[in-house]
């Protein structure tokens, strides 16, 4: 099972990119001690983000699926923890109010992904569907501020958003700052490690097949659409558990979090990072929710201006990504140094993963 | 006492005002090599479709063994036994050789056992030097060979071939004649779509001549090819000398 975390479709396979990972690994949990809280939180904000991201590269790079939905699952995840962390009354409920709204996330995603995969959508289409659903979604969260907008109690509060929730908590201990920050360095570990099992294991050969040539991909026995719902619902589901974690890092969700600006900056971010690679969708969209916090800081319209220049520098100068292209670029130069140390990823795959 | 591995009975393919195939009855023994001949637009690669499910036929019914599968979808009709390499030359362009093949090993095979079967082909397909390269930077041939053995490795009942030697030289496709009987020797079943007359002689057990979507001909090899009416609407007095 364990060897299924190198592979061809994944870049970082050799005994350098571990020990590279434990290094950044041993920082990022030592970090704290070094930071004051201030930085701590808003760190914590970044890595918040990062589910996304990797969900989005599973259905677009490695799926090739381009989703516009993921703040759609997002909103849906976010709003569903603020409901179900203020109805079922807070506390140790808030760690089931998280599990049961990425699940509801996940089965939005199914219905949605039903409807679009048997319907035979791709391609562009799939795009417009998803941007269809997210913008739909936004909209109408923004006509919900009169009173009788409330599920069990809790107010959906139109633009002004969803207040009032409480935090992820065990017993009285609110899992803020600090310790919120160990639980996403945490989640972060678990997930990026279990989707490189994911897409190295046979489940992942016949994800990125179907992405080459599904009609090919169903000529060996695949039932395609499964796996595209599969695939479709695992990376929504990720996007829901950046909303739900989003909901209980702020104590508050908005509508502005879902509609066309916010779900353009995953396809942003993904497409600068490399799609087709978790690494690079993890490292790339960290850099740039960095940056863009940075800057946002002195002008938010600057960041946003950045964002875009960034996304057209993409597609003009390095469509695969540009995070991945300059791993491809090192790992080239390591590889034509006399002592070949990385072990091809490709003959890991024959011995029979 | 042999069966009919695949029976077709009056299907017919309409696209809007256009008959592409119009109630062709065929029906292929377990353990033949049947060839499909005619000229271009004669509805072969039509068929092909049918048969594997890419289209569903607009009347007729089709049998595989002894299950129904007119209107079964094309994956669970490999399930059952069907494999088929399509005229266009469809490979995984941006994945590695290797990966390729076991994509489609995958589905019989795990461990060591797949593994030493990918090597197995890699060898026969002659593609083991370049099992690293993505497929897309192979030559055309090599493309067809890859494909070849992508739809080898599901281990089919039935193997649907259509033009497999296009672009292939005159030594490849000699080779890939060889390796049709070979498989065919060791009981795989195969129909195969092509033009090259000289490959037909080769391999050919039954053919069947399609002609403006209808079957024209049917029968043993040497009775097809010195039948004067198949003559005139395909091989052409060059092919038939």
């Amino acid at each position: 099972m364990l060897n299924l975390i190198n592979g061809p479709q994944t870049t970082g396979n050799g005994r350098g990119f571990w020990l590279a990972f434990l290094a950044v690994l041993a920082v990022a949990l030592a970090y704290p001690a070094f930071a004051d809280s201030y930085d701590v939180g808003n760190f914590s904000y970044f890595l918040i983000w990062i589910f996304m991201a990797l969900g989005l590269s599973l259905i677009w790079g490695y799926g090739g699926m381009l989703s516009f939905g993921q703040t759609f699952f997002f909103g849906i995840a976010g709003y569903s923890y603020g409901v179900l962390a203020i109805i079922m009354g807070g506390g140790s409920t808030t760690i089931l109010a998280l599990v049961l709204s990425v699940l509801i996330a996940a089965l939005a995603a199914v219905v949605l992904g039903y409807f679009m995969i048997w319907g035979r959508i791709s391609g562009m289409f799939f795009g417009i569907v998803t941007l269809a659903a997210t913008l739909s979604l936004a909209f109408f969260l923004g006509q919900t501020a009169g009173p009788e907008w409330q599920i069990g109690g809790a107010r959906l509060n139109g633009f002004n958003g969803m207040k009032g929730m409480d935090p992820l908590a065990v017993g009285d201990f609110y899992i803020e700052g600090t310790p919120f920050y160990y639980v996403m360095v945490a989640l972060i570990l678990v997930v990026y490690l279990a989707l490189r099992m994911l897409v190295n294991s046979s489940v992942g050969n016949v994800i990125v097949a179907i992405r080459e040539d599904p009609q090919r991909a169903e000529m060996l026995g695949y039932d395609v659409r499964k796996y595209q719902l599969v695939t479709f619902a695992v990376g929504s589901g990720l996007a829901g558990l950046s909303g739900a974690l989003y909901t209980s890092w702020g104590q508050f969700i908005t509508p502005s979090s879902i509609g066309l600006p916010a779900a353009a900056m995953p396809i942003v971010w993904v497409a600068f990072s490399g799609r087709s690679d978790l690494t690079a969708t993890l490292v790339g969209s960290f850099l740039l929710l960095f940056g863009f916090q940075t800057i946002t800081i002195y002008s938010q319209q600057a960041a946003l201006v950045l964002m875009g220049a960034l996304l057209l520098a993409t597609v003009m100068v390095m469509p695969q990504g540009f995070i991945f292209g300059i791993a491809q670029a090192v790992s080239g130069r390591l590889r034509r140094a006399p002592a070949p140390s990385e072990p091809d990823a490709v003959r890991l795959q024959a011995d029979g993963s | 006492m042999t069966m009919a591995l695949i029976d077709i009975k009056g299907v017919s393919k309409r696209f809007g005002g256009l008959a592409a195939v119009s109630e062709v009855d065929l029906s292929v023994t377990e353990g033949e090599i049947h060839c499909l001949i005619g000229p271009n637009g004669a509805g072969k690669s039509t068929l092909f479709k049918l048969i594997v499910g890419v289209y569903e036929p607009s009347a007729g019914s089709i049998r595989f063994g002894e299950a129904d599968i007119t209107r079964e979808r094309p994956y669970a009709r490999v399930q059952r036994g069907m494999s088929i390499k399509m005229q266009a030359p469809s490979v995984f362009k941006e994945l590695p050789v290797r990966q390729n093949i076991h994509v489609a090993l995958q589905r019989h095979r795990s461990g060591p056992e797949l593994a030493q079967e990918q090597e197995r082909l890699l060898a026969l397909l002659d593609l083991a030097a370049d099992a690293d390269k993505p497929a897309g930077a192979l030559a055309h041939g090599q493309q067809q060979w890859l494909e070849i053995g992508m739809a080898l490795a599901l281990h089919p009942k039935l193997l649907l071939l259509d033009e497999p030697t296009a672009g292939m030289s005159p030594e490849e496709t000699y080779r890939t004649g060889e390796l049709i009987k070979s498989l065919n020797r060791d009981g795989m079943t195969v129909i195969v779509v092509e033009h090259d007359m000289t490959f037909i002689r080769q391999i050919a057990q039954r053919v069947t001549v399609l002609h403006l979507g209808r079957v024209f001909a049917d029968g043993a090899l040497d009775q097809i090819v010195s039948d004067p009416r198949v003559a005139e609407i395909y091989l052409g007095k060059t092919h038939h000398g």
